[in-house]
C-alpha cells in the first residue's frame, strides 16, 4: 500500500515540479530582456574601471617609475637630460621637468589592464580610461607613441645634450686636471709658484674622461 | 482533389504533386519553427536572440541554411562511407513517411489508406534505423553512444505511443486518421480528449471515460517527446555530454538534414497527437468557422501550439539521466496506458 502511494505520489509530484518550472519559463518568456545590444547600447563604465591607458605627456617628467612598476614590462621610455640652459618648465603639479622624453610607448597588446603604473607616478600624467574599443588589424599599430616630439628635436635635443655634456666634462677635467696640478705642485714644492689661472685658462687639456 | 486531376489528367503527375506539398510546408514550417524555438528560448531566459538580420532578426533562419548549404560536407576518414552518406536520408525519410497518414484537412491525406494509424507507427521505426546508421557509422565513440541511447530510447518509448493510438483506435474503431478525425467533428466537447462524441457513448460512459483518455493524452505527448529526442528526454544528442550524439560528425546539407528531421518530426508527433485526441483538423466551435482552408488552418494551428508546448518544455527541463528515462518508460507509461486500455475497454463495453 506505501509503496503504492509512493509511486503515484512520485508521479504527481513529477508532474507538479514539471508544472512549477513551466510555469517559472512562461513568465520570464514576457519579463524584458536583460540584454544590452552591444555596438548600439553601452554599459556605463564604473568610475574606476580600468581600461585603456593614457599619459598626458606635457606632465610626464620622465622618471621611469611606471615603466619600473610594470609586470609585463609594456611600457619603454627614453630620456635625454636637457641642458642647464633650457627651461623644459613645470608640470601642472609643480614638478619642474630636467628630462626631454623623446619616446613614451606602451605596448597596449601587452598590457594586463593591472593598473599598477598609475599609483607611482608623481605627477598623476599616466591614467586609466574608459576606452575599451580600440581593436586594431596589425599588431604594431597597438604599440601607443605618446611623446610629443618630432624626429626633428629629438636629434636637436639630442645634439644639445651631448655638447652640454662634454662642456660638463671638459669642465670637470678641466676642474680635475687643475686640481690634480695644484697637489702635485704642493707635493712637490709647498711654495705655490705656478699660476693656476694660465692653466684653467687653457682650452681643452684632454678629451673627455669617461665617466 | 478531382479539380486537380482533371485538370492536369494524369494520375502519376497528380500524385506527385500532392505528395510534395508537405514537403513544402515542412520545409516553410521549418523556418517558422526555428526562428520560433530560438526567440522563445532566449525570451525565457531573458535574452533576445538574433537581432541584428533584419527587424528582429526574421532573416535569420535563411542565414543559417545559407550558411549550412555553403558547408563542406565532411566525411570522417574512418567512417562506413556508404551508412554514413545515407544515414541523414533515411531519418528524414522515416520522419516523411509520417507525413502520407495525417489528415491536413477534410480533403488532404496523402495516403487515405485504412491502415494509416498502424503505418505511422511503423514508419517511427526507420528514424530509429537511421540514427542508430548515422551514429554506427561515424565511427566515433561519442555517436555510437548517442545512436545506441536512441535505439533504446525510441524502442522503449514506441510502446507508450502505440498504445494511446490503439486506445484512440479502440474508441473510434478506425485505423485510419482521416476517420478518426472524421469522428470527433462537431465541436470541442466531441473530442476523444473528452470521450469522444456523445452519439457513440452514453453520457455516464462519457463522463467516466474523461479521465482516461486526459491520462492517454498526457502520456502520449510524454512519449512523443521521447520520440522526437527533445528535452528532457534528448539523451542521444546530448550536447553536453555525448557532443551532439550521433550527427557530431555530420556537416553541411547532413546536418541539415537531421535538423529538418528533427523538427518535421516534432510535428509530425504533434500532428498525431492532435489527429487522434484534438479533433484533428475539425474547428473546435462545430460548425462554425470550418471548411477547407479553415481546416488546414485549425490543424496547423493546434499541432504548433503543441509544438510550441514541445520547445517550452526543453527549455524548462533538464536532461533525465539513462535509468530514469527508462523507469519513466517501462514503470510508468507503460503499466499506466495498460491500466487505461483496460479501464476504458470496460467502460466501452459496459
Ligand atoms: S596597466 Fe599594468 S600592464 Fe598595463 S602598462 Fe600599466 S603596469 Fe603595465
Ligand atoms: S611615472 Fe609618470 S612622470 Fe614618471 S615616466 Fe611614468 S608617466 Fe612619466
Amino acid at each position: 500500500m506505501i509503496a503504492l502511494r509512493n509511486y503515484f505520489g512520485t508521479i504527481f509530484y513529477a508532474l507538479y515540479t514539471v508544472a512549477v518550472g513551466m510555469k517559472i519559463t512562461w513568465g520570464r518568456l514576457f519579463k524584458p530582456a536583460v540584454t544590452i545590444q552591444y555596438p548600439d547600447q553601452k554599459m556605463k563604465m564604473p568610475e574606476r574601471a580600468r581600461n585603456r591607458l593614457y599619459v598626458n605627456i606635457d606632465d610626464c617628467i620622465g622618471c621611469d617609475q611606471c615603466s619600473m612598476a610594470c609586470p609585463v614590462d609594456c611600457i619603454t621610455i627614453e630620456t635625454i637630460k636637457a641642458p642647464a640652459d633650457v627651461d623644459l618648465g613645470v608640470t601642472s603639479t609643480g614638478n619642474k621637468k630636467r628630462l626631454y622624453v623623446p619616446k613614451f610607448d606602451i605596448d597596449i597588446a601587452k598590457c594586463c589592464y593591472c593598473g599598477l603604473c598609475v599609483p607611482p607616478c608623481p605627477t598623476e600624467c599616466i591614467v586609466m580610461t574608459d576606452v575599451y574599443e580600440f581593436s586594431e588589424f596589425n599588431r604594431r599599430d597597438l604599440i601607443y607613441n605618446f611623446s610629443a616630439m618630432t624626429p626633428d628635436q629629438i636629434v636637436e635635443a639630442r645634439a644639445r645634450a651631448k655638447k652640454a655634456e662634454e662642456e660638463t666634462a671638459a669642465k670637470k677635467a678641466a676642474a680635475a686636471a687643475t686640481a690634480a696640478q695644484a697637489k702635485a705642485a704642493a707635493a712637490v714644492n709647498p711654495v705655490p709658484t705656478t699660476p693656476p689661472a694660465t692653466t684653467s685658462s687653457m682650452p681643452k687639456p684632454e678629451p673627455p674622461k669617461p665617466d | 482533389m478531382e479539380l486537380i486531376q482533371s485538370l492536369l489528367a494524369n494520375e502519376i503527375v497528380v500524385a506527385i504533386l500532392l505528395s510534395a506539398l508537405p514537403l513544402v510546408f515542412i520545409l516553410v514550417y521549418a523556418l517558422v519553427t526555428l526562428y520560433m524555438e530560438m526567440k522563445v528560448a532566449a525570451h525565457m531566459q531573458d535574452r533576445l536572440a538574433y537581432m541584428r538580420t533584419g527587424w528582429h532578426g526574421v532573416l535569420q533562419p535563411f542565414a543559417d541554411i545559407l550558411k549550412l548549404l555553403q558547408k563542406e560536407d565532411i566525411i570522417p576518414f574512418a567512417a562506413d562511407k556508404l551508412l554514413f552518406q545515407l544515414a541523414p536520408y533515411v531519418v528524414f525519410i522515416g520522419t516523411y513517411a509520417g507525413f502520407a497518414f495525417i489528415p491536413f484537412s477534410s480533403i488532404y491525406i496523402g495516403s487515405n489508406i485504412n491502415l494509416g494509424a498502424f503505418f505511422l507507427v511503423a514508419a517511427g521505426s526507420l528514424v530509429v534505423i537511421g540514427i542508430l546508421m548515422g551514429g554506427w557509422a561515424s565511427n566515433n565513440k561519442w555517436s555510437i553512444f548517442g545512436g545506441l541511447r536512441s535505439a533504446s530510447q525510441m524502442i522503449s518509448y514506441e510502446i507508450p505511443t502505440a498504445l494511446a493510438i490503439v486506445i484512440a483506435v479502440m474508441i473510434t474503431g478506425s485505423l485510419n486518421l482521416q476517420d478518426i478525425v472524421k469522428f470527433q467533428e462537431g465541436g470541442i466537447h466531441n473530442w476523444l480528449l473528452f470521450g469522444g462524441p456523445m452519439a457513440s457513448v452514453t453520457l455516464t460512459q462519457k463522463l467516466l471515460l474523461i479521465p482516461f483518455t486526459l491520462v492517454t493524452f498526457i502520456i502520449l505527448f510524454t512519449a512523443s517527446l521521447a520520440e522526437v529526442n527533445r528535452t528532457p528526454f534528448d539523451l542521444p544528442e546530448a550536447e553536453s555530454e555525448l557532443v551532439q550524439g550521433f550527427n557530431t560528425e555530420y556537416s553541411g546539407m547532413r546536418f541539415a538534414m537531421f535538423y529538418l528531421a528533427e523538427y518535421a518530426n516534432m510535428f509530425l508527433v504533434s500532428g498525431v497527437a492532435v489527429s487522434l485526441f484534438l479533433g484533428g483538423w475539425s474547428s473546435p466551435f462545430g460548425s462554425l468557422m470550418s471548411g477547407t482552408i479553415w481546416g488546414i488552418f485549425w490543424f496547423v494551428l493546434k499541432a504548433m501550439v503543441f509544438v510550441f508546448l514541445q520547445i517550452w518544455i526543453r527549455w524548462t527541463l533538464p536532461r533525465l539521466r539513462v535509468d530514469q528515462l527508462m523507469y519513466t518508460s517501462w514503470k510508468v507509461l507503460t503499466p499506466l496506458l495498460f491500466g487505461c486500455l483496460f479501464a476504458i475497454g470496460l467502460i466501452l463495453v459496459w
